[in-house]
């Protein structure tokens, strides 16, 4: 259980975090709105309260200074001014790093712990002194603990004359309970005094006449006792007398024990005999009723009209947004069953179009609704996955200004389109790469603040991340305002590294994307941001494992713009079923430009083994599918096939030729991971109508591995093709 | 019968803890997510017993305290508010808009148990 409610913990300190973080940005961006201050300041606390549940002191303790600094700002005592903020957002950084530590394990960089906390200790006032905050168990003057402390059972016996004062009835307070509790420490005995009580005539209803002489006999501590009476404090009279020290010797305490036990009518200093002694080992006593008023009677547990039983599920219904918390695994069971759901109806189809039936209108009418369900219900599905990439982007935002303080640049980082929503796994597996684009940006792409002033740039650099959907896509985008990709630099490197030849001639674009290029580094030095011996080519791995593309362009002084164009789903996709030597393929649409049957009048020979589309004046190079993938040698007379025009990130077009179209449909997406190896070529598989097993190309791949439409990253060989 | 506890806090981590050790020890527990929820659900639930945070968006502890005790018929309820400001005015602020106790965050199952025994007398 407590395991459980530790994992709500680190769940909800996320999101606290994230509001921390989002009310903090709003606050840096001028939005200084009291709701915004109180939302991080609840956030901050929330976290503390939360934390200090599962005694995880340090972040306690770090979160209460947080929390205590922007007191002083909620309460309007502090201003805050640039530098506050900027604290307060690496302190809310350093609470991320703390979360993590305490659910994950690991250091915490202390150095950088002290020096926040130094930090912060600056703006507390002085009177704010106690801010050790006491571990679990500790944390309330009732010591409970103490309670549990197994001690020499001495008995104590103590004389308790307890007078309410009218204003403790208000607060709900009841005698008859506190009597309670004490008896469970040991016998009591209670004498009402009712001396005070006046005629009923000059009863005031509002008025407390009444008081009691309670005698305690218990092994308790006298603080335990004491602590019963701590919610009427200052709202009774209270005296508290202990027959002797707790280190009286037991012959004293069992005389006076004798002497209380025995006689407590005797020892009783009520004036007036009108007394009600109880005798403490007969339960239940009456409620020794306080001054009656009318609505103080149903108090008395059990008095109360029950509520229907549907209430507490009622209760969870309520609230601005109510959210269902599922375990992603039923989610992704569930996506598999759609796949397979339209996996069926595929087949249902083929088979219906194979029944010998003159008629079948009606049938594929509704089978056409069920392919329309069928996509209703997995758009559904696919959207409890989709996450928007807030949370991603503001992890980001922490990456920017840690890249900018250990680079000693100061940036910015400028978000859009944070409310877009991408595959869930899609932001897990995007957070690599981007931290890597963003590091590399702030790294290399921003100046520093003085070279900016003399390019007449605003000193603070500018990094815009945005996210859009665009035509099935998801694009996201990094774009600084820094100097731009050194191009004369970037190609000498490469050719130092012998990743092109010496005299290869290039495109802008083209020595852009070299930085893709596995072994590529521009670092200077290494540095301990980016430089860490891993390229861009990781990033564009990752990328491309989410089946995504990565482009960059520069313009030199003006800055650099990365582009990364990802599917929405990683479960279905739209292909077009080719056939391929004799076998069924599926090119996914989105790469897919245009189509067009080939004659021979659109086909220019160029070269030994280069072939050109024509297409209404401008040329292509023609990739044979079946040649690229080894399933043809390639012949003179190939059909004239069918072309499918594919533009590569790069914006280069090239044509694939295929033997023949079949359909455009939706296909589920099956990994081939563990079944066999990477194939140059083939992103993955699925299952068609007939229950064949089709192969899902990559155009950009195929392209890659054919001869004659091998881009910038062949570039040997094109360039001996060009000379 | 059992007690019946309504606890309004905005952490579900406090939500949950709360739930855990209230029901293991025999409560009945019904939660809320913000002031304003418990206050408006107050009167379906009938608790024995309010638990309230402080520190809460659309009304906070405070507001809740004033607006149950605002009522006559609600006036008798007891009411303990959950607060990491172990600053006595805090208590006092509390106590003055007519909380009955108040628990200590971090609190443990036997301190939060024992601040229900003293306002509702019962064990469970």
């Amino acid at each position: 259980m407590a395991g459980s409610i530790q994992d709500t913990f680190f769940e909800e300190c996320e999101e606290l975090l994230e509001a921390t973080d989002e009310g903090l940005s709003a606050i840096e961006g001028g939005n200084h709105d009291p709701e915004v201050v109180n939302a991080v300041f609840r956030a901050v606390h929330s976290i503390k309260g939360g934390a200090g549940a599962f005694g995880l002191n340090e972040l306690v303790a770090f979160a209460h200074r947080f929390e205590t600094v922007f007191d002083e700002v909620r309460a309007n005592r502090m201003e805050l001014d640039e530098p506050l903020i900027q604290l307060l957002l690496r302190s809310c950084d350093h609470l991320y790093n703390l979360v993590a530590v305490a659910r994950d394990g690991g250091e915490t960089d202390q150095a950088h712990h002290d020096m926040l906390i130094e930090a912060l200790d600056k703006y507390i006032p002085e009177e704010e002194e106690d801010l050790t905050f006491e571990p679990m168990g500790l944390g309330g003057p009732i010591d409970i603990a103490a309670i549990d402390i197994p001690q020499a059972p001495t008995e104590e016996t103590y004389q308790i004359h307890f007078r309410p004062l009218k204003d403790m009835y208000s607060t709900g307070n009841e005698p008859f309970f506190l009597f309670q509790a004490l008896q469970e420490m040991g016998p009591l005995e209670i004498v009402l005094d009712d001396s005070e009580l006046p005629g009923f005539d000059s009863l005031d209803p509002e008025e407390s006449y009444l008081s009691w002489n309670l005698t305690l006999t218990t092994s308790e501590p006298r603080s335990t006792v004491e602590a019963v009476f701590e919610f009427v404090e200052g709202l009774c009279e209270l005296s508290i007398e202990g027959a002797g020290d707790a280190d009286a010797d037991a012959a004293a305490l069992a005389a006076l024990d004798a002497v209380f036990g025995s006689a407590p009518v005797d020892l009783t200093p009520v004036a007036e005999p009108t007394t009600m002694v109880e005798e403490t080992t007969t339960p239940p006593f009456e409620q020794p009723a306080p001054v009656p008023t009318p609505e103080a009677q149903p108090e008395a547990s059990g008095a109360k009209p029950s509520a229907p039983k549907a209430e507490s599920t009622k209760s969870e219904q309520r609230g601005p947004n109510p959210t269902l918390r599922v375990d992603l695994e039923r989610v992704d069971r569930l996506i598999n069953a759609v796949g397979e759901l339209i996996i069926n109806h595929s087949m249902l189809a083929q088979q219906i179009a194979n029944l010998d039936v003159a008629d079948v209108r009606d049938v594929e009418t509704e089978l056409e609704g069920f392919k329309n369900l069928a996509r209703d219900i997995q758009e559904g599905v696919m959207s409890i996955r989709a996450q928007p990439v807030k949370p991603l982007f503001q992890r980001m935002a922490r990456i920017v200004r840690e890249a900018s303080s250990a680079t000693s640049k100061t940036c910015k980082l400028v978000t859009e389109g944070e409310n877009t929503e991408v595959d869930k796994t899609v932001i897990e597996r995007l957070a690599d790469p981007l931290t890597h684009i963003l590091r590399n940006a702030v790294d290399h792409g921003i100046e520093s603040p003085e070279n900016r002033e003399s390019a007449n740039k605003n000193r603070i650099g500018e990094i815009r991340l945005s996210a859009s959907h665009r035509s099935g896509s998801v694009c996201i985008e990094v774009k600084d305002d820094g100097a731009g990709v050194n191009r004369p630099r970037v190609k000498q490197i490469a050719i130092d590294k012998g990743l092109i030849p010496e005299n290869a001639e290039l495109t802008d674009s083209e020595i852009d994307n070299l930085l893709f290029l596995p072994g590529f580094s521009t670092a200077k030095e290494v540095s301990n941001l980016s430089g860490r011996g891993v390229g861009m080519d990781v990033v564009k791995n990752a990328v491309t494992g989410l089946g995504g593309r990565i482009n960059i362009s520069s313009t030199p002084g003006k800055g650099s713009t990365f582009t990364i164009i990802l599917p929405l789903t990683l479960a279905v996709m739209d292909g077009m079923v080719v056939s391929v030597a004799d076998q069924t393929m599926v090119v996914p649409i989105t790469s897919i430009v245009e189509t067009m049957r080939g004659n021979d009048d659109m086909i220019n020979n160029l070269g030994a083994d280069g072939t050109l589309l024509s297409i209404r004046g401008s040329f292509v190079p023609i990739c044979d599918v079946a040649g690229a993938l080894g399933l043809r040698k390639e012949d003179n007379d190939r059909p004239p096939g069918v072309y499918l025009l594919v533009e590569t990130e790069t914006g280069q077009r090239s044509a694939l030729a295929v033997d023949d179209i079949h359909d455009q449909r939706q296909v589920v997406i099956k990994s081939l991971d563990g079944v066999c190896g990477e194939i140059a070529g083939v992103a993955a598989a699925t299952i068609l109508g007939d229950g064949k097993i089709a192969m899902i190309l990559d155009p950009e791949s195929i392209l890659a591995t054919s001869p004659t439409t091998a881009g910038a990253f062949d570039t040997e060989r094109r360039m001996s093709n060009a000379s | 019968m059992k007690t019946k506890v309504l606890a309004i806090d905005d952490s579900r981590t406090i939500r949950n803890l709360l739930a855990a050790t209230l029901e293991e020890a025999g409560f009945e527990y019904v939660s809320a997510v913000d002031g304003r929820e418990g206050v408006d659900m107050y009167e379906d639930v009938a608790p024995d017993v309010v638990i309230t945070d402080i520190n809460m968006p659309n009304l906070d502890g405070f507001g809740v305290i004033e607006e149950l005790r605002g009522t006559d018929i609600n006036s008798k309820v007891p009411i303990l508010v959950l607060t990491t400001e172990s600053a006595p005015e805090m208590k006092a602020r509390a106590r003055n808009a007519g909380a009955t106790g108040w628990i200590t965050k971090p609190f443990d199952d036997a301190s939060l148990i024992f601040a229900l025994k003293r306002v509702t007398g019962a064990a469970a």
